[in-house]
């Protein structure tokens, strides 16, 4: 391989190129709408997600027999507005797997670096502690520590960005065992730079994009794992919106009104889709050997 | 040798586990560099060559201490620094830098020029803000580059520049010794020229001394004052340039010769090219281990490892059972 893995595009240059592709393009805006979603809820919600109308109770959406015209997609078995529900409900998700991802990828990254750059039995040594973990199923791991200390947000975030600290550890330390062996890593030990400084300074900013483009399949999975949480009842409590609540608040009037559990899951699956395919172009965007083109 | 030698280095050795199976357990030990004894005067160039995977590499890495050595000695202006941790190696890091042999993967390319030369200075002399600016311009300067390089990243630079570059930090810390380590095998030819000039002119300007680590014969022979001659892990010959290239004792280097394209077509060396590879450091010969490709090789030399380096006339030194014979 030669190093032309120096063509490097910043931040303009890369979002020009995600541009370009189709797939990417679509990504982006779709991401771009439920980022506005998150921040600004009540701009974009037709009702406010708390208020209830027992008397439009499981209202199908607009297509179906039974519907009311100002709800879009139908109303649950408390006659809350569905849309705004999910519109609302995209600030938790995006909110606790967005701050779960930092979480896992600051602390799997310092330790990966850590563990890459020294090797030897301190290697060994972290190597396995990653195996036994991700042994470990994540699942089963989040609900015994939130059945221990309680389901409030930051320690979702927290278990959760903790839970995925491993993945990201082996992905760093893979993308650091290549890189340290690269002389410009043993210039600047000869010129007597500092570990630290060396695996923060130089190797750091020459993993970044594998670790990037990581973080984005991350994204995908934590909104995946959120999700499952919630629709257990260890998320987000009720009455605050999220999208596996409502998936589980609609599973008991799944015969009678199925638009209730299908429009978040439809939401769930189309965010994850999102983040595994800007995961694809990103790595094809930040492949230095299509950069020059 | 009257003086005291600015690089001194004895039994110098250097072994690579092996590991295999899943215990990862040592099987066996890569003698890259088997008990070296060179020596480095002030203001002077020493050329190492020898094929590849004959150590020269490791024995230069070595030397500027990016690899600890298994056994042996190294002295540094008087001071022994074989067995140093980094920060007893620190302070030495100024007057001992090295060259790599390619350019493009030496240079940080998430790093402008301007902070790639400024580290070391930052680091060791805590120059910073326009005091850093000027003595990167300086630097930038002595190695013929314009001083617009230091907001640049290395991508936008050719191979020959960015050898430059290379060589302007190892100069950053105004370093007694620096190890080139094939400084110019990676580029051009046309380029090749006005780097061992650039290399020459700083030696001249700074006082340097050079260990010059090369497989090319024909450069070595321009830049070197003295030659060592290193096969499989040590020293089989070492003279001043002139008298190795006038009368080469030791087999190999005549093979070496042999090999190498003449520049004079009349001066013809009547030796046999060099057949079959190098042996594995792994597994290297019993005796000499250049017996197994020796036109000259006796019993001797399958039993039993050569003599250490011997003087043979005019500052030669050789390593070789049968050198009496067919020198």
């Amino acid at each position: 391989m030669t190093m032309a893995a120096d063509i490097r595009p910043g931040g303009g240059a890369l979002m020009r190129r995600l541009w370009r592709g189709g797939s990417s393009k679509a990504s982006l805006l779709f991401l771009g709408l439920i980022v506005l979603c998150a921040v600004a809820p009540s701009l974009l919600a037709p009702f406010d997600p708390y208020q209830q109308d027992l008397t439009k109770r499981l209202l199908g959406p607009v297509f179906s027999e039974r519907y009311d015209a100002a709800h879009l997609l139908g109303t649950d078995q408390l006659g809350r507005d569905v849309l705004s529900r999910i519109i609302h409900g995209a600030q938790i998700t995006l909110l606790v797997s967005a701050l779960a991802v930092a979480v896992s990828a600051i602390a799997g990254t310092v330790v990966g670096l850590f563990a890459g750059y020294r090797g030897g039995w301190i290697d060994l040594v972290i190597m396995r502690i990653i195996d036994m973990q991700l042994a470990f199923p994540v699942m089963l791991l989040v609900i015994a520590v939130v059945a221990v200390v309680g389901p409030s947000l930051v320690n979702l975030i927290l278990i959760m960005g903790l839970s995925g600290w491993p993945r990201f550890a082996r992905v760093a330390r893979g993308s650091v065992l290549s890189a340290k062996e690269m002389d410009y890593v043993d210039a600047a030990r000869a010129v007597g730079t500092g570990r630290w400084r060396i695996m923060f300074h130089h190797i750091l900013p020459n993993i970044m994009s594998a670790l990037i483009v990581y973080a984005s399949f991350e994204l995908a999975r934590m909104i995946l794992l959120e999700a499952s949480l919630s629709f257990l009842g260890l998320g987000v409590q009720p009455p605050i919106p999220t999208w596996g609540g409502m998936i589980n608040d609609g599973r008991q009037y799944i015969f009678q009104a199925w638009s209730v559990s299908f429009f978040p899951g439809l939401a769930i699956l189309a965010l994850i889709l999102t983040f595994n395919m800007l995961g694809d172009d990103l790595r094809d965007a930040l492949d230095p050997r299509l950069a020059n083109e | 040798m009257t003086t005291a030698a600015l690089l001194e280095v004895q039994g110098l050795t250097k072994h690579f586990p092996i590991s295999s199976g899943i215990l990862q357990t040592t099987t066996g030990w890569v003698r890259a560099v088997d008990g070296v004894d060179i020596a480095v005067q002030s203001g002077e160039t020493l050329g190492l060559v020898g094929e590849s995977g004959c150590g020269k590499s490791t024995l230069g890495r070595l030397i500027v201490r990016l690899q600890t050595p298994t056994a042996g000695s190294i002295r540094f202006n008087g001071a022994e620094i074989a067995g140093l941790g980094e920060a007893a190696m620190f302070p030495f890091r100024r007057e001992l830098q090295i060259v790599f042999q390619d350019p493009y993967s030496a240079l940080n390319p998430r790093m402008r020029i301007g902070e790639l030369l400024g580290e070391p200075l930052r680091i060791h002399r805590k120059v910073r803000g326009a005091a850093l600016d000027r003595e990167v311009r300086g630097l930038l300067e002595a190695v013929g580059l314009p001083a617009a390089a230091a907001t640049r990243y290395p991508h936008e630079f050719s191979g020959g520049q960015r050898q430059r570059i290379g060589i302007a930090r190892a100069l950053a810390l105004r370093p007694k010794l620096i190890v080139c380590d094939e400084p110019v095998s990676a580029l051009d030819v046309s380029i090749q020229a006005q780097i061992v000039n650039l290399l020459q002119d700083l030696q001249e300007r700074f006082g340097l001394s050079y260990l010059f680590i090369s497989h090319d014969l024909s450069v070595v022979r321009h830049v070197s004052d003295r030659i060592a001659v290193m096969y499989l892990g040590r020293i089989v010959e070492q003279a001043p340039a002139e008298a190795l290239f006038r009368r080469p004792l030791h087999p190999y280097t005549r093979a070496l010769m042999a090999a190498a394209p003449a520049p004079d077509p009349r001066v013809t060396v009547m030796v046999a090219p060099l057949e079959g590879n190098v042996p594995s450091a792994a597994a290297p010969p019993p005796g000499c281990h250049f017996h197994t490709r020796c036109p000259y090789a006796a019993d001797i030399c399958r039993r039993e490892p050569p003599p250490a380096l011997e003087a043979y006339g005019d500052g030669h030194l050789v390593r070789c059972w049968r050198v009496a014979e067919i020198g």
